[in-house]
């Protein structure tokens, strides 16, 4: 968590922890897409 | 004209707009509990969402959220970071659970308890204790629409003539139309207030900074530290944040976000529900801007929660506050309107039927339920008026409560040997020590939150007196 939980770089203009934490969250949208559908395979 | 005249007959002709749709949405619908708690289990996708996102996205998410950032800084994120990682959690349970309810005609929570653990007892006990949180989240609710309406009048309308009015319509809506009726007012809280936070958060960082870089340059500028945690706070660290996201990202736990996974058609819905649901963080980040805004543009508030209302209100024409307040206000009253109706079908149902009259009909307790409607309204609205407790502070015990039905939960759905006894016991002694290191101020206690040592405790004591007894 120290690692990320930072002001910079700044990426985008968002601070990093604001950058890396969205990021994540735009992202899981995709991983629950898949796992949906390894689910639905079974 | 007073300058508070647009922005109220703004919010007032909204308000009435949504409660028009509720009253609508319940006509010719026949009035038994299945249909009133659950609307029958026929919500397709698109209702579900927007009922769900109208429990996700509660006043708290606009006036707690940016009020956070603004006083205290780097630990807000924590709340971006539950609310998505709650649609995990859900993904996975929220339709075996589903499939539970259909199996056993299952319509609450304190049900699910009921019919796992054969006990009407522990239903009872889950029954108080989820009514007793939910009118703490209820109360919140009013508080928040209480302060839109004062700030949107320019003070010229008090909080409590507000709240009244406002519940009165709530209780009014949830007594004809039922969970359908709330739904539909989502459709229209949903439209305006993605609306309204798009325009504000797009808008604000470029009228007073010249853009989001800039922005976030002139707040790191100004309180170096502040957007980092602990930001503004003592002890609201690292460890704090990890053991707060696991614990709040069981937020399924609350009685009226497991009660509306029956209204889905389907198992599949549910599914579905959580994959695209994160896409919603994103007006909360919006609403993060908006609160970094108002650090540098309304500083030294002495109210957090008032900071996106008042840069609204020193940047925009009236209108727009309108705007932005008659959303705010549909937003305390879509998430109030379902815990009013969780809570007076937990108090009617798996209250008082077992405890004093186990011979009553569903139908007897659908018009008892009605009747707990205008109870439950009455009790948070006076604890309303009277509470001078900060809107995150009772959340957060809330929170840390209803976290502590998640082993009955996930052991119950899971697990053949856990016990009507263990369970008991890990909740009674996980309520108990939330309660106590809230009240003496030992939250959070050396650094992780009391809602997740709490919940250690409850899952230790399960499997103590579950295995061993």
């Amino acid at each position: 968590m120290s690692w990320w939980d930072r002001a910079t770089p700044v990426v985008l203009g968002l601070p990093f922890n604001f950058f890396w934490l969205l990021a994540w969250i735009l992202c899981t949208p995709a991983v629950m897409s898949l796992a949906y559908w390894l689910e639905k395979r079974r | 004209m007073s300058p508070g005249a647009v922005p109220i007959a703004i919010i007032a002709g909204i308000v009435g707009l949504g409660s028009g749709i509720g009253f609508w949405a319940g006509r010719k619908r026949p009035l038994n509990l299945e249909e009133w708690v659950v609307a029958g289990r026929g919500l397709g996708l698109v209702l579900v969402w927007l009922l769900t996102a109208g429990e996700l996205f509660t006043v708290f998410s606009l006036l707690g959220l940016s009020g956070w950032i603004y006083s205290r800084g780097g630990p807000t994120l924590y709340i971006l970071a539950y609310t998505t990682l709650a649609q995990v959690v859900g993904f996975f349970l929220l339709p075996a659970i589903w499939e539970h309810g259909r199996a056993h005609g299952i319509q609450t929570q304190p049900d699910f308890f009921v019919q796992r653990y054969g006990s009407p007892l522990l239903g009872a006990f889950v029954a108080l204790a989820g009514v007793f949180f939910l009118i703490l989240y209820l109360q919140l609710q009013l508080t928040g629409l209480g302060i839109i309406v004062q700030a949107a009048s320019f003070e010229r309308i008090g909080r409590a003539p507000a709240m009244l009015a406002a519940a009165a319509l709530v209780a009014a809506f949830v007594f004809t139309s039922g969970v359908r009726g709330v739904a539909w007012v989502s459709v229209l809280k949903d439209f305006l207030l993605v609306a309204a936070v798009f325009v504000i958060g797009l808008s604000l960082p470029y009228i007073h900074f010249g853009g989001i870089g800039p922005m976030f340059a002139a707040v790191a500028g100004a309180k170096p530290g502040h957007l980092t945690m602990p930001g503004a706070t003592a002890n609201l660290g690292h460890s704090w944040y990890v053991s707060t996201v696991l614990l709040t990202s069981l937020s399924f736990t609350w009685p009226h976000i497991f009660g509306s996974a029956f209204t889905a058609k389907s198992g599949d819905t549910l599914r579905w529900n959580a994959v695209i649901m994160p896409f919603y963080v994103i007006p909360l980040m919006l609403i993060i801007f908006v609160g970094c805004a108002a650090i540098l543009v309304v500083p030294h508030l002495a109210n957090g929660d008032l900071a996106l209302l008042m840069v609204v209100r020193r940047t925009f024409p009236p209108w727009i506050l309108g705007v932005v307040g008659g959303a705010g206000a549909l937003t305390a009253m879509v998430p109030a309107a379902i815990q009013i109706l969780t809570a007076s079908t937990l108090l009617a149902k798996n209250l008082c039927r077992p405890v004093f009259s186990p011979a009553m009909t569903d139908q007897q307790v659908a018009r008892l339920a009605r009747i707990a409607v205008v109870a439950i309204t009455a009790i948070a609205l006076v604890l309303a008026m009277n509470s001078s407790a900060t809107l995150v502070g009772l959340l957060l015990m809330a929170y840390a409560g209803v976290g502590q039905f998640f082993p009955g939960i996930v052991l119950g759905l899971y697990s053949e040997r856990v016990t009507a006894a263990g369970i008991f016991t890990g909740m009674a002694a996980g309520f108990s020590l939330v309660a106590f290191l809230i009240l003496t101020h030992r939250d959070p206690f050396h650094g992780i939150s009391a809602g997740f040592v709490a919940l250690v405790v409850n899952f230790a004591l399960v499997a103590a007196v579950s295995f061993l007894g």
